[in-house]
């Protein structure tokens, strides 16, 4: 990584005053989301601390209110994020490129991807209200209890599920829709033509960012849909 | 207000006066780091004072200095650690034999029960020479039982027991304080040690008013709740047999092995789901918000006198009733 | 007299642009350093506000000034607002926002728009705090241990908690504003090993920063929602556990005070070299033990929880690793030492600060390892020895470095000179009151006196006392620089580019310095504290 100034004749109108070059500001600006999305990890990591912690001393419990969970809403989730993920990679390459129109077909796909997400996410928030599996005082897990006789479920614990799963699937949730906002800030400028093969910095910080909350479902699925899915005897 | 001005607690305990020689080792040791920085910065700060014509030599470094002055320390700190860890493990680790005092906290108060069933609030009696270990819970929120003068403290914590023991030397009336913010009146929470001699401690024992030992309590409460149905001890019953049981190893249904300390036994009462012995099924009926502390601390008391006393071959334990 | 006016009028970044607009829409880092100059000193004096109504309340063993309650929101909101909105905050903040871009001979920081954003979430924060302090406050200790905050005090928890959520989010913009400039940003010839250690110390603090914060943020969250939704994470009655609480709360809090530490002792590290006109000793030990100490400080968390009813075993390892952490420290105070010897040394209100911080922050240090020591630590913990320990880092360690490094950069700030006079009898005073205040409070721990008492046996009330005596000499020693500076604003000697002769690419410009800092990009081809190539300056300070 160079630190001498490499003399630029002219540059863009997207160079920032305070750096010497262009590359200087776009090594800067994926530097800097890089290094947020390490405050991210540790942000959710304190999550998954908790998670681990309870689902080791309370395996029952867990592995109960994951079986109520639709593990094929998860699935069709997972691919969707999946093929988000990949049309915010081809759309950092679109705009490397040039390709206006087709980085703003891809950008809004994503966005479409994102809400179908968010959609069925709260199709599956839904049913959980509808089961009386929110966690506060209505809670009940009577129906896991009639479920499975063979194991015995203390309410609490199963509580503590909930409330886990929960508040990992709505922090996450809160994530996506920032990104989508994020992605309908990028889709509006990539309209008006702002990025450039000389300059799609926020195309790929913000593609950064939305791998990342897909990378945080790709754990947050199994470790809460699938903690026990064998079949039962 | 200037009556009383100690400027060093009262020793009182066997385990007071190892931790008074760390930390008196500790305040050499800091106060020769101290004046050692303090008067070497004096001399250079004096001696190499600003005056005209003498210019500042330039000096990069040393490794070798650098690496003195890290292993050096590093030395004398392995020195602390290990005394301190020494005197820690000693403090936590209750000599068999150990008279036992089951203790509750509560906002805002001290609740203690002795084996032989006194009751004190925000007071402990104890006879000197003996050994003491507090079982200790509390109802609501974290609190810590602290006596200064014997240099012991431990957090209590509500849903488990914690405990602690000490040997009190000196006859005397010392200071009991709340050590973690409970709340409102945590600095009111504080209340007495009193250290007595042998004789005087089981003169006040016989005198109060006992209202039978906390293991008979416990039995008592065991048969109220219908514990026998299952916890048979003469055929094997739907529940394991409890003689014998507390402080062995047990197995466990999933493949551990836990030892069956008070802890295991609050537990098993309270969530009996969580440790199931094993061949057994999950079938006993959960007593969270059944059973006070204090009968939980009767219960674990009963248990345990199912088993014979650490030490005490030989010793017939108490008959379970039916 | 010196004028008033500056007279020629050469353009700076005070005086580039007037008017409220170009202050609260700022990017100058330097001028952002000075909105929070004006928004931490604010803090500073409410927390000092609640510290004396504590002390006032702890001069009679009685509970008589306030009452319980009362007492119990003081100790507790002095511990947040000074922790969460001035220490944390100070040094970085001002010093470091004003200085890392011109040490590095940059324009200004890599994004001068969080920058401006770090000051607004500060902002946002702070009226969040004051208006939970306002109608109430909370009274869960500024540690919010569970299950008392979570289910049982009926106080501000969520609001205190949500404020300080937003501050954290502060702080992490700044640290992640400080790496990235710092490895993008520097000028040419500005190499790893000739930066500035204040750049290797603030270094340091943003990666603790950027890896500590959220843990506290994503704490505090969970306590929210366990006290608005009654869930049970850290409730045993409802299966949780609060231990989990206290690892997740101190895994950020533990290297919380080396970000409050760090960037003072790489203000110590700026200020020796120049009064003594020699370079560091040990350079590359001084850099080293700066990161060592971020990485240990992740290490040791759990040595706020010997008592707490953690495994021996785990006690242990947590011990032993507490010892480590120190090692760094030591190194540092060895290497200042040293870079006295055989220097040319002249005693400004900078050096006496230095001075001070160098002994106070020794003796905090030392008293750590007594906290280290699991037997002693069984014995003092949860008491006023704990207090005074972290005190004599705190105050006597962070304030006294960030007031040294404000009168050291005051000229280039300001374009003024402090009064020397008033700054040396400054410091006299803080450290007086200092030691009076805090140093009885070791006594009072190893007596037995454990901390957020409102109320005490009587056998404790003249140490007490003396500590409250030194408590309003400190008060005094704090607001004396307040004054002064606000007076040199308008009435200081005028300063030039350099007046204490100091090494450093800021001493190379202007005092103030302009807008984009350097007329030119410097390129650097020298190595750092050339204390050798750089004239003592005539008079090193300039009496009023």
């Amino acid at each position: 990584m160079s630190d001498s100034p490499i003399a630029v004749e002219e540059h863009g109108p997207e160079l920032r005053h305070h750096f010497e070059t262009v590359e200087q500001q776009r090594n800067a600006a994926s530097l800097g989301m890089w290094l947020f999305l390490g405050t991210e990890i540790m942000f959710f990591g304190g999550m998954f601390c908790a998670y681990l912690i309870y689902r080791m001393n309370y395996f029952n419990e867990f592995a109960a209110g994951s079986r109520s969970l639709d593990v094929w809403l998860g699935t069709i989730n997972t691919m969707v994020l999946i093929c988000s993920s990949l049309t915010v990679a081809l759309g950092v390459r679109a705009a490397q490129m040039g390709k206006r129109t087709l980085l703003v077909i891809l950008l809004l796909t994503t966005i479409i991807f994102g809400f179908a997400f968010l959609g069925i996410k709260g199709i599956e928030w839904y049913d959980k209200y509808k089961e009386h599996h929110i966690p506060g005082t209505s809670f009940s897990a009577d129906d896991l209890v009639r479920d499975y006789p063979q194991i015995h479920i203390d309410q609490s614990h199963e509580q503590l599920y909930f409330s886990l799963y929960f508040a990992m699937t709505g922090l996450h949730a809160l994530h996506m829709v920032i990104g989508v906002g994020i992605f309908a800030f990028l889709t509006f400028h990539a309209w008006k033509g702002r990025y450039t093969p000389n300059y799609y910095t926020p195309v790929e910080i913000g593609g950064l960012y939305w791998h990342f909350v897909d990378i945080v479902w790709i754990y947050l699925f199994p470790l809460l849909y699938l903690i026990d899915r064998r079949p039962l005897g | 207000m200037f009556d009383s001005f100690p400027l060093w607690p009262a020793r009182a305990s066997t385990g007071a006066g190892n931790v008074d020689a760390l930390y008196i080792f500790l305040v050499l040791i800091a106060s020769f780091m101290s004046v050692a920085i303090f008067t070497m910065i004096v001399i250079f700060a004096l001696r190499y004072r600003r005056r005209r014509g003498i210019e500042a030599e330039q000096i990069e470094g040393s490794t070798a200095l650098e690496i003195t002055w890290s292993v050096l320390p590093l030395g004398i700190f392995m020195i602390i650690f290990a005394w301190g860890a020494v005197i820690y493990f000693k403090e936590r680790t209750p000599p068999r034999g150990a008279t036992e005092v089951y203790v509750v906290a509560k906002q805002w108060m001290w609740k203690l029960e002795h084996e032989e069933g006194q009751r004190e609030i925000n007071e402990l009696h104890v006879p000197v020479g003996r050994d003491v270990k507090l079982i200790m819970t509390s109802q609501d929120v974290i609190h810590s039982f602290y006596i200064p003068a014997f240099r012991i403290k431990q957090d209590v914590l509500p849903g488990r027991y914690t405990t602690l023991w000490f040997r009190a030397t000196k006859p005397g009336i010392y200071h009991l304080f709340c050590a973690e913010y409970c709340g409102t009146q945590h600095s009111g929470m504080i209340g007495q040690i009193v250290v007595m001699e042998p004789t005087q401690y089981e003169a006040w024992l016989s005198g109060g008013m006992a209202t039978g030992s906390l293991a008979s309590n416990g039995q008592n409460i065991f048969q109220q709740l219908g514990c026998p149905t299952c916890h048979r001890s003469d055929v094997q019953g739907r529940g394991p047999n409890l003689v014998g049981v507390f402080g062995k190893p047990v197995l466990l249904e999933d493949g551990r092995t836990v030892i069956a300390d008070e802890n295991y036994v609050r537990e098993s009462i309270l969530s009996p789901s969580a440790k199931v012995v094993s061949g057994f099924k999950p079938i006993m009926p959960v007593f969270q918000g059944l059973v006070s502390e204090e009968q939980l601390n009767a219960l674990v008391a009963y248990v345990k006198s199912l088993s014979p006393p650490p030490g005490a071959a030989g010793v017939k334990p108490r008959e379970p009733k039916e | 007299m010196a004028t008033a006016a500056i007279t020629a009028e050469r353009e700076h970044y005070l005086n580039k642009d007037y008017g409220i607009r170009s202050w609260l829409l700022t990017t100058d880092h330097k001028r952002i350093a000075l909105l929070y100059l004006a928004s931490i000193t604010f803090f500073f004096f409410i927390g000092g506000f609640f510290a004396l109504l504590i002390r006032l309340e702890l001069l009679t063993p009685a509970g008589d000034l306030v009452q319980a309650d009362t007492y119990n929101k003081l100790f507790t909101m002095h511990g947040m607002v000074m922790v969460f909105f001035f220490l944390i905050p100070s040094i970085p903040a001002v010093l470091g926002n004003f200085l890392v871009p011109m040490m590095i001979g940059a324009k200004d920081l890599a994004f001068p728009r969080i920058n401006l954003l770090s000051w607004y979430l500060y902002i946002i924060a702070g009226i969040m705090m004051l208006h939970c302090i306002v109608t109430g406050g909370a009274d869960t200790g500024w540690t919010f241990y569970t299950p008392f905050s979570t289910a049982f005090s009926n106080t501000k928890v969520v609001e205190a908690g949500l404020a300080i959520f937003v501050a954290g989010f502060s702080s992490i913009l700044t640290g992640l504003n400080f790496v990235v400039t710092i490895h993008r940003m520097r000028a040419p010839g500005m190499t790893w090993s000739r930066l500035p250690l204040f750049i290797w110390a603030h270094y340091a603090t943003s990666i603790i920063q950027l890896l500590g914060t959220p843990v506290l943020a994503i704490t505090l969250v969970l306590v929210v929602f366990e006290r608005v939704f009654h869930l049970g994470i850290f409730d045993p009655t409802r299966g949780g556990d609060p231990l989990l609480f206290q690892h997740l709360f101190w895994f950020y809090s533990h290297p919380a005070v080396y970000i409050m530490i760090l960037p003072s002792m790489g203000v110590v590290t700026e200020i020796i070299p120049c009064f003594s006109r020699k370079r560091i000793f040990g350079y590359h030990a001084v850099a080293l033990s700066s990161i060592a100490i971020a990485v240990f400080g992740f290490l040791v968390w759990a040595h706020h929880m010997f008592v707490a009813g953690i495994s021996l075993y785990s006690a242990l390892i947590f011990s032993i690793l507490s010892y480590l952490v120190a090692i760094p420290s030591a190194i540092k105070v060895f290497n200042w030492t040293a870079t006295l010897y055989k220097g040319s040394i002249t005693f400004s209100t900078p050096m006496l600060y230095a001075f001070g911080f160098i002994g106070l922050f020794t003796m905090g240090g030392l008293t750590g390892l007594f906290l280290a020591a699991l037997g002693i630590d069984v014995h003092v913990t949860d008491t006023y020895f704990v207090v005074a320990h972290f005190h004599y880092i705190m105050v006597g360690g962070a304030v006294m470095g960030y007031l040294g490094g404000m009168h050291f950069w005051w000229p280039k700030i300001s374009g003024r000179l402090y009064p020397e006079w008033l700054g040396k009898f400054a410091a006299l005073i803080v450290f007086l009151g200092f030691n009076l205040t805090f140093f009885p409070q070791f006594i009072l721990g190893y007596l037995g006196m454990p901390r957020r008492y409102w109320q005490y046996p009587p056998e404790f009330q003249v140490l007490n006392v003396l500590s409250t005596a030194g408590s309003t000499i400190l008060a005094v020693g704090y607001v004396l620089p307040m004054v002064y500076f606000l007076w040199s604003m308008r009435y200081g000697r005028i300063a030039d580019d350099n007046p204490w002769g100091a090494a450093g690419l800021e001493w190379k410009t202007s005092s103030p310095p302009p807008t984009y800092n350097f007329e030119e990009t410097p390129e650097v081809t020298w190595e750092a504290y050339n204390y050798d190539q750089i004239p003592a300056p005539v008079e090193v300070s300039v009496e009023r």
